[in-house]
Parts: structure tokens; C-alpha cells; sequence
């Protein structure tokens, strides 16, 4: 039996008293693009900010290449793993962010050269030869120089990406990373996702581009309620969505925005 | 109406003034400095602290506030010596003091600094595997200090003005030499008029100096 490369099992997690994730199962083979799709509120952020440890999940399992990430591994009482522990883990999960944070103070090249010569421990020189090397894969090679305030939305966003990409990480997870953007900057960062799948980086990508979801993902997963309600091939989850009444009126709500 | 005026004798004394200045100078700079250790280890303990903790800073920082900086002058020169049976040159209390005082009002100013860095930010330097210590280096620090830039601006002017007080304590800074030549010469207006525009001068290069500064790292451009 093939490993997946991500495996969540029976995850929960409470705000307060109120249950945002309540038992998601979930596997990512490794080179798949899954996206996940559903109403705001139905745990889709959480659920990534669990996969890196921005946020604790207070019950089940989250395994990235078959270490647990939350928790200490062996004993049989959940140790949390503590910050320090958890930052060469969090360091081969890329994350992409809704509204980009990119660090204000830094170029776009600085911001990328961060974790490569910190984290990674590469020489500063070949720090921003690869740092280089992704931002002009991105589209930003005239950009290096330039502070995040002078930048795009869609030029930021890119950036954003470069600076995960280029840490090399195992899975790549992606939240929204169009919806803070003006509609003719969508496009310039979905390619560039897309260039990414087609190099077989294994992602995670939460989305309302359905578009992008039938043609670049190998699966739809949908979240409500804090479960995966429904998990499939793209093609056939859409094409099957009329016989599944939440994900119908959820499609519906989402052409009536575009 | 027939003042004359006579600068002959504010000329004759004028090392007093010209050494007073530095001394003003060094004793904002030197109680600054300590006043920043002071006012960023407090920040950063009340951020990460308990209750205790946040409470005992608190009070250090409403008591300091709360009391004229001329009455802390007193106490820490005269109170706390004969209270504790010893005794220290008056400079030295004085660069205390101040370092005291300014720490007290640096505290809220970093500590609104460390508010105020976005958590994204925080989240992002998590998520490319930075430690706590790197955040902290990389991430939190530049931010914090970009972010306080200018209230520092204002709180190292009014430092700078504070050191005046020094005199009541005959630490020889530049309020001190004038005073000096006044009771000397009985020339008021003419060394008002001489100091004045000392005070008033280095005020500005500072400002203006600071502003360069937070230019250079504006966020905004280069
Ligand atoms: N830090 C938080 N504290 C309290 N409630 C939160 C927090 N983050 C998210 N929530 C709540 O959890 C629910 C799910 O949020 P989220 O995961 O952001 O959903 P989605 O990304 O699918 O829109 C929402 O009801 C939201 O209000
Ligand atoms: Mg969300």
C-alpha cells in the first residue's frame, strides 16, 4: 500500500465551544492537486492552518510524510511539539496566504532569501541564485529590488509563492490565494499555479475558481460543516454536483458571484 | 528702555555652555540607551507574561508616569541614598533616573509596537520554519522598529529637553552653565538668548536627523 503523502484522519477542532472541524479524513497522494471547496465558514482555512500548525487540532491525526505534525511521536500521552520542534516541519510545508504577508521590510528577493539562508542554511550567494531563479519563473525578474508596497497584488501574490516554492517543500498549501486580488490579476497567479502542478508539486489548494478546480485539480474535495462532505475526481464530482444538493446550491451561490 | 547689551561676559564663559551641551547630549544619549534595554525587555516581558508580570510592569510604568520627573530627580538623588545608606555623584543619578523615566514611557511605546505587527506576519515567518528566536530577529524586530519609529522621534526630543532638569542637581549640563554665568555676570537676557538657540538647534538636528532615519526605512521606498 502506497503512503499518502498527507493523511489527516478524524481531525477536530474547537474554537471555544464552537466546532469548526469535526472529524476530517482527507489524503494527498504525492504530486496530486487537490482542491478544497465550500461556504465561508466550513473550516476550509483551519483545516490548512492545521496541516502547518498555525493552529492546533485538538483531536485525530495530521501526518505529512508519515510524522504526525501536532504531536510528538511514540508515547502514548499527545505531547505537543513545541515551537522550536515544530519549525524544521513547518519548514517543508509551504503555505501561500490570502492576503499574501509578505514581510514589509524585506525585497522581494530578501523575502524569498529569508528561510533559504536561515532555515535552510545556503550560502548567501546560492540563497539568491535560487531566489532569483523563482521569481523569474514567476514573472518578477525586474521585480527583485522592489519593497512589497511596490508591488501589485498580483505581482505580491507571486512573490508569496516564489517564497514557498523555493523552500522546496513537500506539499504546498494554498488558501484563497486569488480572492483578495482585482479579477484581472487572477489570472497572472493561477498560471503560475498551474506551471507548478504541471511539475507535479503536490498542493493543497482552497478555492472558488471552479474553473481552475476542473482543469488543473485531480480532486474536489467539499467542505461543510466542518467535514469533507463530498471527495472525488474533479470531472466527476462536478459533473455529478445536481444530485448533491449542498453542493449544488453552493455552486449556484458561486456563479451568481462571477 | 535703555538695555544695553553686553555679550562679552556670556563669550568670556562660553566653555561652560559649549561643555554643557555635550554633557546634556551624553546624559540623554547614555539614559536613552539604557532607557531603550529597559523599556524592550519590559515590552517583550508583558507581552509574553502572566499576570504577575504584566501587573508589577504596569505599576512600574503608572508610578513612573504618574510622578513629575523633577520629584523622581530628588528622590533617586537624595531618597534612595540616605534610605539605603550610600551615596553616588549626582550624574550618575541623574543618567538613572532618566534611563528610569524614559524606560517607563519606551515600554508603551514598543509594546503598542509589538500590537501592532500584523500576525500574518508572524504566521509567515512560521510557515517558511523560522524559530521563535529567528521570528523574533528577522520578523518581529525591523517591524517593531520601523513601526515606532516616529513616536521615538518625540519621546528622544523630549528626553533631550528633560536633561535641563539636571541642574537642580548641579550636574553641569548646559542649563547648569547658564544659570552659572547668570548668578556670575547678572547677564539674564543675554545668556537666555544664547541658550535658547542651543537648545532650540539641537532640537531640530535631532528631529531632523531621526527623520532621515525613518526615511531610510520607510516601508514605502528606498
Ligand atoms: N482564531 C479564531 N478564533 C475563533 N473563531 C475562529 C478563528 N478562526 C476561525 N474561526 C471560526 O471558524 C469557522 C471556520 O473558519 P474558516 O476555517 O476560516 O472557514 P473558511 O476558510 O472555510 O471560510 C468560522 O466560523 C470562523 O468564524
Ligand atoms: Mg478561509
Amino acid at each position: 500500500m502506497s503512503q499518502s503523502l498527507v493523511q489527516i484522519r478524524g481531525v477536530k477542532k474547537s474554537f471555544g465551544t464552537t466546532r469548526v472541524l469535526d472529524g476530517v479524513d482527507l489524503d494527498v497522494a504525492k504530486g496530486e492537486v487537490v482542491c478544497v471547496i465550500g461556504p465561508s465558514g466550513s473550516g476550509k482555512t483551519t483545516l490548512l492552518r492545521c496541516i502547518n500548525l498555525l493552529e492546533t487540532y485538538d483531536d485525530g491525526s495530521i501526518k505529512v510524510d508519515s510524522v504526525e505534525v501536532g504531536y510528538e511521536d511514540g508515547s502514548g500521552s499527545r505531547k505537543r511539539r513545541s515551537e522550536r520542534a515544530l519549525a524544521p516541519i513547518r519548514a517543508d510545508i509551504g503555505m501561500v496566504f490570502q492576503l499574501f504577508n509578505l514581510f514589509p521590510h524585506l525585497s522581494a528577493l530578501e523575502n524569498v532569501t529569508l528561510g533559504l539562508t536561515k532555515v535552510r542554511g545556503i550560502s548567501k550567494a546560492e540563497a539568491k541564485d535560487r531566489a532569483t531563479h523563482w521569481l523569474t519563473r514567476v514573472g518578477l525578474a525586474d521585480k527583485l529590488q522592489s519593497l512589497p508596497s511596490q508591488l501589485s497584488g498580483g505581482q505580491q501574490q507571486r512573490v508569496g509563492i516564489a517564497r514557498a516554492v523555493a523552500m522546496g517543500p513537500k506539499v504546498l498549501l494554498l488558501d484563497e490565494i486569488t480572492s483578495a486580488l482585482d479579477p484581472e490579476l487572477v489570472g497572472e497567479v493561477l498560471s503560475v499555479v498551474q506551471g507548478l502542478a504541471k511539475d507535479g508539486m503536490t498542493m493543497i489548494v482552497v478555492t472558488h475558481e471552479m474553473t481552475f478546480a476542473r482543469d488543473v485539480g485531480s480532486r474536489i474535495v467539499f467542505m461543510d460543516d466542518g467535514r469533507v462532505q463530498i471527495d472525488g475526481p474533479s470531472r466527476e464530482v462536478l459533473a455529478n454536483a445536481a444530485s448533491h444538493e449542498r453542493l449544488k446550491s453552493f455552486l449556484a451561490r458561486i456563479e451568481m458571484k462571477h | 528702555m535703555d538695555y544695553h547689551f553686553n555679550f562679552n561676559f556670556v563669550w568670556r564663559y562660553a566653555d561652560k555652555l559649549y561643555w554643557g551641551l555635550l554633557l546634556s547630549l551624553e546624559i540623554a544619549f547614555v539614559s536613552i540607551l539604557i532607557g531603550m534595554v529597559i523599556g524592550l525587555g519590559l515590552a517583550l516581558a508583558y507581552t509574553g507574561g502572566g499576570r504577575l508580570v504584566r501587573t508589577a510592569i504596569a505599576a512600574y510604568v503608572e508610578f513612573i508616569r504618574n510622578v513629575p520627573l523633577l520629584l523622581l530627580v530628588y528622590l533617586v538623588f537624595y531618597g534612595i541614598p540616605s534610605a539605603g545608606g550610600f551615596a553616588y555623584d549626582a550624574q550618575t543619578s541623574f543618567v538613572a533616573t532618566l534611563a528610569l523615566y524614559s524606560g517607563a514611557y519606551l515600554v508603551e511605546v514598543f509594546r503598542a509596537g509589538l500590537d501592532a505587527i500584523p500576525k500574518g506576519l508572524i504566521d509567515a515567518g512560521k510557515s517558511i520554519g523560522l524559530t521563535p528566536w529567528q521570528r523574533f530577529l528577522y520578523v518581529r524586530m525591523p517591524m517593531m522598529f520601523r513601526i515606532v519609529l516616529p513616536s521615538l522621534s518625540n519621546v528622544y526630543v523630549s528626553l533631550f529637553k528633560d536633561t535641563s532638569l539636571a541642574y537642580v542637581i548641579a550636574v553641569p549640563e548646559l542649563t547648569y552653565g547658564a544659570n552659572w554665568i547668570k548668578t556670575n555676570t547678572f547677564r539674564v537676557i543675554e545668556v537666555w538668548l544664547v541658550v535658547w538657540p542651543m537648545y532650540l538647534v539641537t532640537c531640530y538636528v535631532l528631529l531632523h536627523g531621526l527623520r532621515l532615519l525613518e526615511r531610510r526605512f520607510s516601508l514605502v521606498r528606498r
